[in-house]
């Protein structure tokens, strides 16, 4: 097939929701969508994984894949345990008013 | 055909991307979020990687981001104002980030010896492993992850134990009980 998509490509795609995640995680004030920048820089990171495993015919990348997915699960059920603490203590998401770490 | 599909669902891609951050409500960036895993998953099926596209969808656009929205449906905290902090996360930020663009880019672009993805490429060919009208890279996968990293595949199954015993403790705080029996 004469239309075929260099892999660089992807690696740009991935690169580029990377720096958004990381914009969302710098310009965001709400603890979810900050959360949420995280969940999106790791699936950039994993596009990157799969290009490089379709790139040298290799597995090990698409198993790495599979176990940053299976980490990203527990991250976000912690992650989200946490934040439902925080906001039970503070009764605010807001990242500027959740300025201590005591009680 | 393959272009196609590629510059369709990059764009979907993208486009959840930035809506998720021009967003103010967080239900909002959820589902956009949900979006940019869906055409992800479908980026991952272009490249070859069947089993990952399903457990794209399965994991992440079903459990963890049904997790997310049924978080923000649960605290309903509001829109997100900006405040003085966010205005300096912006000025020094957005600069920083670009560079961090710049330089990824600049790597890739003068990377060698990176070809062309192809469509229906499978890894069994590579590997040695089924034949080639077998497209699904399912049983390549598997060969690898239950005999040479049985060990890890096992290991991450207490990782998410003790991450449900984690996640079951911190929500379950006795301040809620407390507040009940007042």
């Amino acid at each position: 097939m004469n239309l075929d998509v260099p892999i660089s490509w992807y690696l740009l795609l991935s690169a580029l929701l990377f720096s958004l995640g990381v914009v969302g995680f710098l310009i965001k004030r709400n603890l979810i969508t900050i959360f949420m920048s995280i969940e999106l820089m790791l699936n950039a990171v994993n596009l990157s994984f799969v290009a490089f495993a379709s790139q040298w015919h290799e597995v090990k990348g698409q198993i790495f894949v599979f176990f940053v997915m299976v980490v990203a699960a527990a991250e976000a059920a912690v992650g989200l345990a946490i934040i439902i603490a925080v906001f039970r203590a503070r009764a605010t998401l807001a990242v500027d008013r959740i300025d201590r770490m005591k009680l | 055909m393959h272009l196609v599909l590629f510059f369709l669902f990059a764009g979907f891609c993208l486009a959840g991307a930035v809506n998720l951050l021009v967003q103010s409500h967080p239900i909002n960036s959820a589902l956009s979020l949900i979006v940019v895993m869906v055409s992800l998953a479908v980026l991952y099926l272009l490249l070859g990687a069947e089993f990952l596209a399903i457990a794209q969808i399965i994991v992440y656009a079903g459990a963890v981001m049904v997790l997310f929205t049924f978080v923000v449906m649960l605290l309903n905290d509001g829109r997100e104002e900006l405040t003085y902090g966010s205005h300096v996360a912006r000025s020094v930020g957005f600069p920083a980030v670009v560079a961090i663009f710049a330089v990824i880019a600049t790597v890739i672009l003068r990377a060698e010896g990176l070809g062309y993805a192809h469509l229906g490429a499978g890894l069994n060919a590579a590997q040695g492993l089924g034949t080639a009208k077998d497209n699904s890279n399912l049983v390549v996968l598997s060969q690898v992850l239950f005999h040479e990293l049985l060990l890890p595949f096992e290991v991450t199954s207490v990782l998410i134990l003790i991450a449900i015993l984690g996640a079951v403790a911190l929500a379950h705080s006795e301040g809620a009980e407390r507040t009940v029996e007042k």
